[in-house]
């Protein structure tokens, strides 16, 4: 035993299949050795490095930022970077595709339904002053407050965990999912945007807030604590105070107001020029 | 469509008992479902049997006829078991859909509080609501009657 709890020996039990080699996906063992600190995506590199290069997966920053490596970890989506083996205590560790998105090959899943739902909903500020932000002359205001309303939300990585997860995305490919509709009222609720009649047809509809019956799964297994599930209540709240006209009409944030009778410093030098 | 973009791997019904995690929210959610198609498979075959009446006095009679027994009795109480459990989970869904009992939203900082955390007390309270109401109604169907 390493440390009292993690075998030496490590069985990988992976899900593997490649198109045009196999009809359906299969298991296959792989025994490494463990050494302390080892997350799954370490083992995943030992496999490939040491027993069957044709392993594949997608993974890039290896510190739970860029949501590549979401797998299904003993059953349980999660990222393979940050997740211990140790945390795991067990000798077995089963590795899959993120469920609910077609297997490209191995653990790679094709994320393009994610990207496609996300799309649709334009997660980006809306506003009728393209102008300003083409060619931007200052900031929005925005308080703390009004940040904190939407920041939670601003932290997804879009690894599709929640995805995997969700059991109404397990039978419906129409509903637009937990990253999707989080990012919609990610954008709805920032006080610089004005997007939410662009957002409506698409939140209003079939693919919208309202095939999601609080399973909660999202939330569970999301690995940067965004709450997609709170999100979507939250969404749901709006779209019912805007169907009953009750919903609080406000305009987008405006540019921030420079002190007056302040002049710059001469020893602090100008921003560099916009490079885009 | 998601067959040309490679295998198929989305779970189907079994997602809804399984795969990803498996925290109570997900079998309340599950049951809720559950329980909806079989009030609605009840109240189709309901609708049916009831349409008897239509026919005349002597079909209405026959088909009550039909619907009697013991067998009969724990199918009503299964049906007033499901109409219990859906209608104050649901109740306690709606609540959450406006924003009640989710709390706001917050600085996610590890080990992560979740909506689901703030829902707990809510969830609980509904599911003791539902026993009370699942052992009065047996004694009312078994032992009172």
């Amino acid at each position: 035993m390493s440390n009292g709890k993690v075998p030496e020996q490590i069985v990988f039990r992976i899900r593997r299949f490649a198109p045009g080699r196999d009809m359906e996906p299969v298991w296959k063992d792989y025994t490494i050795a463990y050494e302390a600190g080892m997350t799954v995506l370490d083992g995943l590199w030992k496999v490939k490095e040491s027993i069957d290069p044709t392993l594949a997966w997608r993974a890039s920053c290896r510190m739970g930022v860029c949501g590549s490596c979401g797998m299904l970890i003993n059953g349980k989506a999660g990222l393979g970077c940050n997740t211990q083996i140790s945390e795991l205590a067990t000798s077995v560790v089963t590795v899959a595709p993120l469920s609910n998105f077609p297997i490209v090959r191995d653990l790679v899943p094709d994320l393009r339904p994610l990207f496609d739902a996300h799309t649709a909903l334009s997660p980006y500020i809306i506003r009728s002053d393209s102008s300003e932000q083409e060619e931007p002359t200052g900031e929005y205001y925005q308080s703390a407050e009004e940040m904190e309303s939407y920041l939670q939300f601003s932290y997804c990585i879009k690894c599709a965990c929640c995805m995997a997860a969700c059991p109404t995305c397990a039978t419906d490919p129409i509903y637009s999912g937990p990253v999707a509709l989080a990012q919609a009222h990610r954008y709805n609720t920032d006080t610089r945007d004005d997007g939410f009649e662009a957002r409506k047809d698409v939140l209003a509809g079939e693919a919208g807030p309202w095939r999601c019956h609080f399973a909660g799964e999202c939330s569970r297994v999301c690995p940067k604590g965004v709450d997609p599930a709170k999100a979507i209540q939250l969404m749901k709240r709006q779209l019912v105070a805007d169907a009953l006209g009750l919903r609080k009409k406000r305009l987008p944030a405006e540019l921030a107001k420079k002190p007056d009778g302040i002049e710059r410093r001469p020893d602090i030098p100008e921003a560099p020029a916009p490079t885009v | 469509m998601e067959k040309d973009r490679g295998h198929p791997n989305r779970l189907g019904i079994w997602g809804w008992i399984g795969g990803g995690s498996w925290g109570p929210d997900r079998y309340l959610y599950t049951l809720h479902r559950i329980t909806g198609l079989g009030l609605l498979f009840y109240f189709v075959v309901h609708i049916f049997v009831t349409s008897s009446r239509a026919i005349g006095q002597s079909a209405w009679e026959e088909s009550m006829m039909r619907v009697t027994g013991p067998l009969f009795v724990l199918g009503e109480y299964l049906v007033f078991v499901a109409v219990a459990f859906h209608a104050i989970n649901g109740v306690r869904l709606v609540f959450a859909e406006l924003g009640l009992g989710i709390g706001k939203p917050i600085e996610p900082i590890y080990p992560y509080r979740t909506c689901l955390d703030d829902q707990r007390p809510w969830a609980i309270g509904a599911l003791l609501l539902i026993v009370a109401l699942v052992v009065v109604g047996a004694l009312d169907f078994f032992v009172w009657h």
